[in-house]
């Protein structure tokens, strides 16, 4: 199929399949998937900036399909995800200007792959050990649960999340939906710095700031994956409009991308109904370690994915 | 609730089925045309390019989400 925007021939069957592919890891974990869908359009001779711009794109379309479901289950704190968004988009400025800066100093490649590699496997190997040792510590059901007894979300790092939530410094914001009481600057702070990550080293950066959510501000695991959506859908739609206006979106692979994230999106959402918190941060840890894969294949083989 | 995973299997496949070919169909029919007008607003009107591929993109997730669920709802209630 001939996209006039972009110039490329793409088979379509190929977009949808990395569609739905992306939108179950993006329902079931909270995160956009770039670290798939970048070196995947690439893959089918697609140039940087359109895979950069019209996957944020796609995004955008996944995320809203993936917060409708999530809410519906409960698992969406709009106040949260509106606060963060301002953050997230100040991150995400502030990451890109550090990317320009680089540049011009002339080693923003090996930075940012060193960098990426090294908080790739820090989350990945944090999330392993807390989760299994959550898991040994509550002794939770072996295999799927369901309704309610998969939101029982019990964690090894609980007594540091309730350190940072004591932290009295003023304005302090309740989340009734998350069941958190916490200073607003630690919210900006969290979405701030999974921006700054964003901007930085591409993508929605969902694989830090799901994590920080449960780990930093206490959210529940099922919420911080709803939330993240929600908060996805807004710096995601920033980031394809400022592509947009740069020429960097090709909006007819976007939409035939989303035709298999839409129905991903829904069984990922769905499926985190039959998974406790600890369960589905365990499962988690692939992620991050794919995309630091990725990046040190690049760096071995000077072939970019 | 092995004869209920299996029927949602089955609801599940069947939509599937439904959805591609309804998508097949959504190709040609809208995408097709969308591309040539997409393409000149895209190199002519940047920022009315960038709205409406945000427009677009939220457009089609709202409407795939409520033929998917409708789909699933006529599968299930047909069973």
């Amino acid at each position: 199929m001939f996209f006039p925007i972009s110039g490329a021939h793409i088979s379509p069957t190929y977009l949808v399949i990395i569609g739905f592919i992306i939108g179950i890891l993006g329902g079931f974990f909270g995160v956009g998937g770039s670290f798939i869908a970048g070196p995947a359009l690439r893959a089918v001779g697609l140039d940087w900036n359109f895979a950069i711009g019209t996957d944020l794109a796609h995004i955008v379309g996944k995320s809203v399909v993936a917060v409708r479901q999530h809410r519906a289950f409960g698992n969406v704190d709009l106040k949260l995800g509106l606060i963060m968004a301002i953050g997230t988009i100040a991150g995400a400025e502030v990451g890109a200007q550090l990317i320009q800066m680089l540049k011009r100093a002339g080693n923003v490649n090996l930075v940012v792959s060193i960098v990426s590699i090294v908080v790739y496997l820090s989350i990945s190997s944090f999330m392993i050990w807390e989760s299994r040792k959550t898991l040994a510590q509550a002794q939770l059901p072996g295999g799927t649960v369901k309704g309610e007894k998969a939101k029982h979300d019990p964690s090894a790092f609980k007594h540091v999340t309730s350190g940072i939530q004591r932290l009295k410094i003023p304005p302090m914001i309740t989340l009734p939906v998350s069941g958190v009481t916490i200073s607003l600057w630690i919210i900006l702070l969290v979405a701030f710095i999974g921006g700054l990550f964003g901007g930085f080293l591409g993508g929605g950066a969902g694989y830090i700031r799901m994590p920080s959510m449960v780990y930093v501000l206490g959210i529940p695991t099922h919420l911080a994956v709803g939330t993240d959506l929600f908060e996805i859908i807004i710096s995601a739609s920033y980031g394809t409009f400022t592509h947009a206006i740069k020429g960097n979106v090709d909006i007819l692979i976007a939409l035939v991308m989303h035709t298999g994230a839409a129905i991903g999106a829904q069984i990922g959402a769905i499926s985190t109904q039959y998974f406790t918190g600890p369960k589905i941060r365990l499962a988690f840890v692939p992620l991050p370690l794919i995309g630091a894969a990725i990046i040190i294949y690049t760096l071995v083989t000077g072939h970019k994915l | 609730m092995k004869k209920e995973t299996a029927n949602t299997l089955r609801a599940f496949l069947i939509e599937l089925v439904i959805y591609a070919v309804l998508i097949v169909g959504y190709f040609f029919l809208v995408l097709h045309f969308l591309g040539e007008g997409l393409q000149r607003i895209a190199q002519n009107h940047r920022y009315t390019y960038a709205g409406l591929a945000i427009l677009l993109m939220i457009g089609q997730a709202v409407l795939l989400q409520n033929v998917t669920t409708f789909l699933l709802r006529l599968i299930r209630r047909t069973q």
